[in-house]
């Protein structure tokens, strides 16, 4: 029984795969294969599911597919089924079934069809391995696949401004919920001394022990995966990102962040319950959480005059109750919640251009003049305030940029004075110091040594902030990206000594995707002369091919599970020891920036209005 | 804008500034008319530079679209070489010809427009509109809203900036975070010059800068502009003033300008370095530019040509029958001209006219339990009478997936767990098998078929406002009589006078009314079908019209209809009123009709790609009109699309021609009106109708990222007045790329028959008409009613035609043609 789980990614994968290489004017192709394997998927998946529930609905594990492995570290993959999977499976396979027929038609001879079907086929691949991953590893090869694919599809419209740019907005958002569970695996880990399966998870006792004299760390992995969910499902403080992701066409918006990929938080917490089910506190953080969020929200989601930002408030504050829900321990409840909503938000978004003519109907026929009071009163003046707040998004939107962005944003500037060449020459220094301290590690006492690493990640770090805030030389802001991870490797090698492949593993994908990402510059400077960072070209209307290899190349540099870098990044992370929280704070943090700032030359060369004016091109305002 | 202007006059920029802004009614409202309005005083192809030189826009095809349509012959040669010869002089043919085909331009499009603004960016780093839109949008958005939010502005009553300003003394808050700006907005420091006093400092600038602002949004701006002038295009009323718009945004950059800088910022005019061009400098041509005029006057002539061609060509009378069995009048509308074709195809002793839709009956329609009125008749006219429904039968259907409780938290709670459910059984069935909804918008919806109509007043004082209620007998004279002039029906009445108004259905449709009748202001036309029809039945009405010599016979009964041109379908009203022996002939009549439908059904499905044209008609038209109520369907039916041409004449003209469903046809007899009289209200309204539709077409066709909507897919609901995409985008006034991608851009031809001096006096009539026609918005062509000889309007004056087509292929069997293609035809000789 086990073995069919497996099926349930494998199909996905090769619709996903298929659809890749149809050719893309074939529109009845496209949407044939990806709705028949979705439909394959969903008859499978009924028949399965029928099958597990007379067989007295089983927790089923498939073990470890190892992917990697070496003395003291291993890279595995893990299935898991149980109720929660097959309610989420349920519902993200029925409903993306449903849409794909929808946008069948809906989408018919939209520029970007092909492009459309394939980012909604790649999203429900990660969505499939996210539901039924067994370990974190897993989880996390799903949740970046989720990642990316929003970013695609919130980015469709391509050619406008407004889309790209709320598309970097969210992938900022989802890439702060990705460092949650980097850290989270990284800390668990260390408690585990494995790679922990979910199913062991369950197990009381065995967590119950290694959690006694490690309450902190507990308290921390919950607090990380906590993080981690909250962003993916828009909670506070990130819930002004939901609305802002209704930029593709109806049908993605509506199954996506109506439904499915919102409520990927709550399935984290779901599936991590049996974790942090003891450590009171935690639970405790997360129903506030959960009811700030869903106060802040109904009353935002009450003055919004927008259809989508309504519904997308609304729904926001009804995963606030599935917080609410999970952390009193109301699992099925949470469950059925969750099925109800995401139907219910995505029925709503689909119809949504039909509010007009039935609230201007009704409107005709039951209108009612409001009347006038003028009073100066103290619930008035309450009332008026929380109007402005709720109409201002509570300045969760600003406080994410002034507190977030704008400290990045102004290190950068701070280093504005440095050229290439300068660089050049700093990076040199610091990598020939690096490797002779490396090699001369034994006579350097303790004192300096142990600061070496966080040295050396801090370099790093800085890189990657010249990296983000470059607005010039293109060259440099991808080399700069480069010298990050070489840092990080530099920085890690001091902590323990590994083998070599180690690092050659996850430095052999950052150099290939690297030169990769050098090679579609020279192609796009020799055809366009000039090619900065200065604001969106917009190159993707002339050259799609080019845009889509350069898109790879970012990829393989952020570590995305195409390439070996991905499993290196894990391994960098185990190298990272309990007590270093500094080290891994900056990691991270360089990890965040890393794929930020990859995504940022990836919108500002290819994406957004094109610079060439030899066509119709959208105001910025559009 | 004056060039030059030395002082800022703020009444006099605004002016001219809404001028230039989009004006586009409320999507309640959806009125098609020329986006390019403020440049309809200058020459067609001066208006085209002049709009893509200083806003932006792109005004035509694209130089490599025109090669294109040459080398697919849509553009003719020899049309071109004589649209080269004629411009540029027969000795320059070659050279000219040469330009047209091969030389490379460089045609990057640079505008005017955002040029001083963009100085923030350049000089100061510092990016306004994101700091400012998304607020300015909302605040305005939540201001206008209709019935989206659940907590409305608390302050309304008392226009925009009083009631920002009401809110901001009342409350805790700020929408500003400068402690100076709000002081400004409090202390009543913020005229429009004072505040661009500080951000500009620069008299001579203010204008420029004005138009910069307003033009980074020009949906939001016009909609504000044209709810100022238009306050009862709101159902909600909302007071609000480009003036207050303006004052608010400039609040808000210099909100925005504080924080970033705190009080270390100078204004422009201190920093700014080169002065940039005005914008309504004037601007030079260029051969590019010529080369595109060129190609477009040859694209239009290609097709124009073998129109004219046809009507030299196709049989002129062959025979006049005088006992009709039925005679139908239909609206102008484009989407008519091919359901009259199959009427006539399945019954040749029937006859059928074109006359606008709303039949010469204006008035304010107020149906049973409706708080408001609506207005049916052309957008410009504004009636003195109010038609009422009464005893209605059917009930109103609600939808609990659009109830507001399903956002509030506790009630959503207990909804997204039960209704949640059941929205997936709905949308389940609606992709599998859609069906009729509550939020489907249908033309039968209208008004209730079983309903009766408040027609007849009897009392001049019976009023309610200022609206009279119904029509006196003399009134309603006046409008038989002056209808069934203009038309040319006098005589020869059959048993049976259709009138058929028409409407559309859709569902999951933002742009529903520009589906519906334009004569009838985006409405179905179905009451002033039934409101003339008993007019004309009406016996008193007869026996006057009767002593002016216009004989209506008594066994002659007219008929209301409407005809749903989404789903081809047709309802008769009143039916119960007609005699016995018109029972019969109706019963048979109705056989015909459901056979139109099908073939109409069918020839429609040829563009719908996705619908297997193949088909019998029968089945055809079942999957016509399920797209009617499928969500997914964003193209229920094509609309204008393709519309090219507007024939003002006899039938004969044209009804041998297969025109492809895309001609507005008139009936006109000039024998009964030799003096023009009719034919000046005729022609009154062809230019703001046929032509702001045509001309809606053309721009959002050639621009649709600026002048029409883009794709809808995308698109999200503001306050039920407008669409934008995503949540902080502007508004997208103009057409959805869904409603435009198979129309050719070219003007409107419109082809009158009678005499050149009659047009010629008809046409001067008024200024306003005559402006679409010397300017060149529309082309006019006269056809002489006796030899048929073809003269067009140029410079004013009529010059002969010789079309270069010289024959033209015939048809006679329909179907397999249809079957052939789905791109658009040539003009064919039709055998009836």
């Amino acid at each position: 029984m086990e073995k069919i789980i497996q099926l349930f990614i494998l199909i996905p994968l090769l619709g996903f795969l298929i659809t890749l290489v149809i050719h893309r004017f074939n529109e009845k192709l496209i949407s044939f294969v990806s709705f028949t394997s979705l439909g394959i998927s969903l008859a499978l998946f009924s028949g399965f599911v029928l099958f597990w529930f007379f067989n007295g609905a089983p927790v089923l594990n498939q073990k470890e597919i190892v992917i990697f492995q070496t003395a003291n570290y291993e890279f595995l993959l893990d299935f898991y089924f149980d109720k929660i999977t097959a309610v989420y499976l349920f519902v993200g396979t029925f409903l993306t079934f449903l849409v794909t027929i929808y946008s069948r038609y809906y989408l018919h001879r939209e520029k970007g069809y092909k492009r459309f079907f394939n980012t909604v086929m790649f999203f429900y691949l990660g969505y499939c391995i996210t539901v039924v991953s067994g370990n974190f590893e897993t989880l996390f090869i799903g949740w970046e696949i989720l990642g990316i694919s929003s970013f695609l599809l919130i980015s469709f419209y391509r050619e406008r401004y407004l889309p790209v740019k709320n598309a970097i907005k969210v992938f900022s958002i989802y890439r702060i919920g990705d460092v949650g569970i980097l850290l989270a695996m990284w800390m668990s880990h260390h408690l585990w001394n494995e790679n922990i399966t979910f199913l062991k998870l369950n197990n009381y006792e065995l967590v119950h022990e290694h959690l006694q004299n490690h309450s902190w760390v507990g308290v921390f992995i919950s607090i990380m995966i906590l993080i981690s969910a909250a962003a993916k499902s828009a909670q506070f403080p990130f819930s002004s990102w939901l609305p802002r992701a209704m930029e593709g066409p109806t049908p993605s918006s509506a199954i996506f962040y109506g439904s499915l990929s919102v409520h990927m938080g709550v399935f984290l917490l779901l599936r991590t319950f049996s974790f942090w089910e003891h450590q009171y506190s935690v639970r405790v953080i997360i129903a506030l959480l959960g009811i700030v969020t869903a106060i802040i929200s109904t009353l935002t989601a009450r003055v919004q005059s927008s259809v989508k930002s309504q519904i997308a408030y609304a729904s926001i504050a009804q995963i606030g109750l599935i917080f609410i829900e999970i952390s009193l321990g109301f699992e099925s409840l949470a469950l059925f919640h969750f099925a109800g909503n995401a139907f219910l938000r995505t029925y709503q978004l689909l119809v949504s251009p039909s509010v007009v003519s039935y609230l201007i109907r009704e409107q005709f026929y039951n209108f009612i003049p409001r009347k006038n009071i003028a009073e100066d009163s103290l619930p008035k003046r309450i009332q008026y305030t929380i109007y402005m707040l709720s109409l201002k998004e509570w300045n969760l939107d600003w406080f994410m940029f002034k507190f977030v962005w704008m400290p990045i944003k102004n290190v950068g500037r701070k280093m504005n004075f440095l050229n290439f060449k300068a660089i050049a020459i700093i990076f040199s220094i610091i990598l020939i110091g690096g490797l002779l301290a490396l090699h001369y590690e034994y006579h350097i006492p303790y004192k300096i040594h142990r600061f070496l690493p966080e040295m050396f990640g801090l370099f790093g770090l800085l890189f990657v902030i010249k990296s983000f805030t470059e607005r010039k030389n293109v060259f440099l802001s991808w080399t700069l990206v480069l010298m990050n991870n070489i840092m990080i490797s530099l920085s890690v090698s001091f902590n323990e000594h590994f083998a070599y492949t180690h690092t050659l593993l996850y430095l052999s994908g950052i150099f290939a995707a690297g030169a990769l990402g050098y090679f579609c510059f020279i192609i796009l400077k020799k055809r366009e002369q000039q090619i900065d960072l200065n604001q969106f070209y917009g190159h993707s209307y002339k050259y799609p091919r080019l845009a889509f290899l350069f898109l790879l190349a970012c990829l393989g540099l952020s570590g995305f599970p195409i390439s070996p870098t991905f499993i290196g990044e894990d391994l960098i992370f185990t190298h990272i020891q309990e007590n270093q929280a500094w080290l891994a704070l900056i990691v991270s943090i360089s990890f965040i920036i890393d794929g930020l700032a990859l995504m940022r030359i990836y919108s500002r060369l290819f994406l957004g209005p094109h610079i060439k004016r030899f066509h119709d091109v959208g105001f910025r305002s559009s | 804008m004056k060039n030059n202007q030395l002082n800022f006059n703020e009444h006099e920029v605004l002016h001219e500034l809404k001028h230039y802004l989009p004006a586009q009614a409320p999507l309640k409202d959806f009125i098609h008319h020329n986006t390019l309005h403020a440049f309809q005083h200058l020459k067609f192809y001066d208006a085209l530079k002049n709009a893509s030189e200083i806003f932006g826009y792109k005004t035509t095809l694209s130089l490599n679209d025109y090669r294109v349509l040459y080398s697919n012959g849509r553009i003719n040669n020899t049309v071109l070489d004589k649209v080269i010869s004629d411009k540029k002089g027969i000795s320059n043919l070659v050279e000219w010809k040469l330009k047209l085909l091969q030389q490379n331009y460089d045609y990057a499009l640079d505008s005017r427009i955002g040029k001083l603004k963009a100085n923030w960016k350049n000089l100061y780093k510092f990016d306004m509109d994101a700091m400012v839109h998304p607020m300015l949008f909302r605040t305005v958005g939540s201001y206008l809203d209709q019935g989206i939010a659940i907590w409305n502005f608390p302050i309304h009553h008392k226009g925009f900036l009083s009631s920002i300003l009401e809110l901001e003394r009342m409350s805790y808050g700020s929408i500003f975070n400068s402690k100076r700006v709000k002081k400004l907005l409090l202390n009543n420091e913020h005229s429009i010059a004072n505040l661009l006093n500080i951000l500009i400092g620069d008299e001579t600038l203010y204008a420029q800068y004005l138009y910069d602002q307003q033009f980074a949004h020009q949906g939001w701006s016009g909609m504000v502009s044209f709810v100022e002038d238009n306050p009862k295009a709101l159902l909600d009323p909302k007071d609000i003033s480009l003036h207050d718009f303006i004052v608010f945004e400039l609040l808000l950059e210099i909100n925005a300008l504080d924080n970033q800088f705190g009080n270390h910022w100078k204004p422009l005019k201190e920093t700014i370095k080169t002065i940039p061009i005005p914008l309504f400098e004037p601007i030079k041509t260029t051969e590019l530019k010529e080369v595109i005029m060129l190609w477009q006057d040859s694209f239009e002539w290609s097709y124009y040509d073998q129109v004219l061609a046809g009507i030299k060509l196709s049989k002129s009378k062959i025979e006049v029958k005088t006992s009709k069995s039925f005679q139908a009048l239909f609206c102008i509308d484009d989407r008519e001209c091919s359901i009259r074709r199959y009427v006539e195809h399945n019954d040749e002793n029937c006859e059928t006219f074109g006359t606008p839709g709303f039949f010469g009956v204006e008035f304010y329609y107020s149906p049973k339990n409706g708080k408001f009125h609506t207005k049916l008749c052309p957008a410009p006219v504004n009636p003195k009478y109010l038609i009422r429904e009464i005893n209605t039968k059917g009930n109103k259907d609600n939808d609990a997936h659009y109830s507001k409780h399903s956002h509030s938290l506790l009630s959503g709670w207990i909804i997204s767990q039960t209704l949640g459910f059941s929205s997936a059984f709905k949308l389940a069935i609606n992709i599998f098998k859609p069906t009729m909804s509550p939020a489907t918008t249908s033309s039968f919806k209208h008004m209730d078929k079983f309903s009766q109509l408040t027609i007849e007043n009897r009392n001049v004082n019976q009023k309610e406002g200022d609206l009279q209620v119904g029509f006196t007998v003399d009134e309603m004279v006046v409008r038989v009589d002056a209808l069934l002039h203009s038309i040319g029906l006098i005589e020869n009445f059959a048993p049976l006078v259709y009138l058929f108004g028409h409407g559309a259905s859709s569902i999951n449709n933002t742009h529903y009314a520009g589906y519906d009748c334009g004569a009838c202001s985006g409405r179905p036309g179905s009451v002033n079908a039934r409101v003339m029809s008993f007019m004309a039945n009406h016996k008193k009405v007869r026996e006057i019209l009767a002593l002016k010599g216009l004989v209506i016979p008594e066994t002659t009964q007219f008929i209301g209809a409407l005809h749903d041109t989404t789903r081809d379908e047709m309802e008769f009203y009143d039916e119960d009123l007609l005699q016995e022996k018109n029972k019969e002939l109706h019963e048979q009549n109705k056989l015909n009709f459901n056979k139109a439908l099908h073939e109409n059904s069918k020839e429609r499905s040829r563009r719908f790609i996705l619908t297997n044209t193949k088909q019998k008609a029968e089945k055809v038209h079942e999957d016509v009109k399920l797209r009617s109520v499928s969500l997914f369907e964003p193209r229920p039916e094509l609309n204008h699309a393709t519309n090219a041409l507007c024939i003002v004449g006899q039938r004969d003209l044209t009804k041998n021609m297969f025109l492809d469903r895309r001609s507005f046809l008139n009936s006109y007899d000039y024998r009964i009106d030799l003096e023009g009289k009719y034919l000046t209200n005729i022609l009154k309204p062809i230019g703001p109708v046929c032509g702001g539709i045509n001309l809606e077409y053309y721009f959002s066709r050639v621009d649709n990222q600026k002048l029409g909507a883009g794709t809808k897919l995308p698109h999200n609901v503001m306050g039920l007045i407008g669409v934008a995409n995503g949540i902080d985008g502007d508004l997208r006034p103009g057409l959805p790329s869904q409603m435009i991608e198979v129309h050719d851009p070219i003007r409107l031809l419109l082809i009158v028959e009678h005499f050149p001096e009659i047009i010629l006096k008809a046409i001067n009539d008024s200024p306003e008409t005559y402006q679409w026609y010397i300017n060149e918005w529309i082309h006019l062509v006269s056809v002489n009613p006796i030899d048929r000889k073809l003269q067009i309007f140029k410079e004013g004056v009529f010059v002969n035609y010789k079309p270069q087509t010289e024959e033209l292929k015939t048809i006679s069997e329909l179907n397999t043609l249809i079957e052939s293609t789905e791109e658009n035809f040539p003009v064919y000789l039709y055998n009836n």
